[in-house]
């Protein structure tokens, strides 16, 4: 069985190299009063991690939404340890950003194809913000999953 | 980044140290958004240097502690520990964690209430205004239309810039004190032109009246924009606190930074205006059903009836809310199964107390509390299950934090609810 492997090309946000078990949402967070900066956990009421922490994985996600205090609650899981390894992101904005910069972890946007789609909970991804490049090995899944 | 001579000055430490760390943090900000430059501001609005009880411990571990340190390292980002001087640019702290007056009922420990005291001189002596609150443009703040300003706190940006017409971004900590001691922002997003037009049309087609109302329509739009910009239609007007519901349930259920309403905000005298030249990627319908659905929304997280706690004051309340608050309540008396705490800043409680509203709350028993609200403080009364807010952004954010259910309702039904002790809200 082969292992079905791609890549994709961004924009370097924030510059770095990393890799790790992808962990995807469509859904934006919010930082301040939507996450556990000690565990890295959402906590957001409704959102479909709540619960789930990104310490240590490759947080695929939109972007972020909510309080002007997301940088600074990300940057509290820098601190604790319960930081994400690397970010992919699809809308830029300054919390984001900003939270990238202060988190120091690779990060990047603008790809050429939509990483939500492409990349699933599970799959191995490297990033290399340097170059703008995201290698992404899928996850082998039982069939029927 | 093309920085100016004065900017790369500051970067090549001519300005002193702390100036150096704050462009250094401010052009990586600025590469990382992928702006080509920076914008001269002189209003900033942040939480600089303030400290916790986490931040406290791991600065302590890490780097000494004390108060050059926590902004050294947290607020700049810099890996050195640099001596903070004055700001350069006018700069005011927003909402803290702590009541000075109040901080026993709020629960909060001798230590760290000592800890909000003594961050609160270190800033204040670098020139800080201490305005503590969320709603600084209610206290003494308020820029001009086409300022350049670098604000955090998502219902104060969102009021800046679509009610006022000043321009900001949903800034950060970190870049708030960044800005305070260079008067610098990046040169992005809404401080252009081009990023202000509006991109989803949201036409009203019911009736829009009380606060309640415009936070309803608020959280609605935030859900259906997302970061994007709302432009509104129908017939209604909006004083200056249907604007501030409005605005902040919208950067609370989406990451809503500006809207226009057509013929009301500055920006918006027109439907084209409000576009400039956009076509809407989608244009949506407010009407009673999505009021409706709105509200049951909001009120998702609540079951139980008995009320331990009513909370007003999200954004902090306005001199005319405490008034009206002191209206509904007059002549009546919160029930012992019952708190209602009011939240308001420093300035308006000054004002208050001088006319005697202070003393009306507290003599119906309501307590009128300053800097800060639950969600920030993490606190409501001992054993609270069950809460009543006329705020959308409280009810979206309260719940998840202290795990509690919360009601969502108008003033008056949150009145009611402390004077009865059980909710009794009106659906639309």
């Amino acid at each position: 069985m082969s292992v079905k492997t791609f890549s994709l090309t961004g924009r370097k946000v924030v510059g770095g190299v990393a890799e790790g078990e992808a962990l995807v949402t469509r859904q934006t967070i919010s930082g301040w009063g939507g996450i556990n900066p000690t565990l890295g956990t959402i906590t957001e009421t409704r959102h479909e991690l709540r619960g789930v922490s990104f310490k240590g994985k490759i947080l695929v996600f939109p972007g972020a939404k909510g309080s002007s205090g997301w940088s600074a609650m990300f940057h509290m899981t820098r601190l604790s340890g319960a930081s994400p390894k690397a970010m992919l992101f699809t809308e830029m904005t300054t919390k984001v950003a900003l939270g990238a910069v202060v988190m120091r972890i690779p990060s990047m946007t603008d790809f050429d194809r939509n990483p939500l789609e492409l990349i699933e909970t599970g799959d191995w991804v490297r990033v290399d913000a340097d170059r703008g490049i995201v290698d992404v090995r899928k996850a082998t899944r039982p069939p029927g999953s | 980044m093309k920085l100016t001579r004065e900017e790369q000055s500051m970067l090549d430490g001519k300005d002193g140290k702390a100036r150096q760390k704050a462009m250094q943090l401010l052009v990586r900000y600025g590469e990382a958004l992928g702006a080509e430059r920076l914008v001269a501001t002189d209003n900033v609005a942040g939480v600089p240097g303030s400290s916790n009880a986490f931040l406290q411990r791991y600065y302590h571990l890490h780097g000494g502690g004390g108060y050059d340190a926590i902004f050294s390292l947290f607020d700049l980002d810099s890996d050195e520990i640099v001596e903070v001087p004055k700001a350069s640019a006018h700069t005011c702290h927003l909402q803290g964690g702590f009541d000075p007056d109040n901080w026993q009922l709020l629960g909060a420990s001798p230590e760290s209430f000592r800890i909000s005291q003594e961050s609160e001189a270190f800033i204040a002596a670098r020139g800080v205004q201490i305005l503590k609150t969320c709603a600084p443009y209610l206290a003494g703040n308020v820029p001009k239309r086409g300022d350049h300003c670098a604000w955090m706190e998502s219902s104060a940006v969102v009021y800046c810039n679509s009610v006022i017409g000043a321009r900001t971004n949903t800034e950060g900590r970190e870049s708030t004190s960044a800005a305070m001691l260079t008067g610098r922002i990046p040169d992005w997003g809404f401080h252009r032109a081009d990023n202000r037009r509006g991109t989803h049309r949201i036409d009203v087609d019911v009736e829009i009246e009380s606060v309640m109302d415009w936070g309803m329509l608020g959280y609605f739009c935030g859900e259906v924009v997302g970061e994007r910009i709302p432009v509104l239609t129908g017939q209604f007007t909006a004083d200056l606190i249907r604007h501030k519901h409005f605005g902040a349930a919208a950067a609370s259920s989406g990451g809503v930074e500006m809207y226009h309403i057509v013929g009301v905000t500055p920006e918006a005298p027109s439907l084209e205006a409000a576009f400039g030249g956009l076509r809407p990627v989608e244009v949506v319908k407010y009407g009673l059903e999505e009021k409706r659905r709105t509200y049951d929304n909001l009120n998702s997280k609540a079951s139980d009836t008995d009320v331990d706690y009513v909370m007003l004051g999200c954004p902090h309340y306005s001199l005319e809310q405490i008034q009206g608050a002191v209206a509904l309540l007059e002549g009546r008396r919160v029930s012992p199964n019952t708190q209602l705490w009011v939240f308001t800043s420093r300035a308006v409680k000054a004002v208050a107390d001088a006319q005697g509203l202070s003393r009306r709350l507290r003599d119906c028993g309501a307590v009128l509390v300053t800097d800060t609200c639950s969600s920030i403080a993490q606190a409501v009364p001992p054993g609270t299950k069950v809460a009543a807010l006329d705020s959308a952004k409280q009810t979206h954010y309260l719940p998840a934090i202290m795990n509690i259910q919360a009601w969502f309702g108008s003033t008056q039904d949150c009145i009611d609810a402390a004077v009865t002790g059980r909710w009794n809200g009106v659906r639309p």
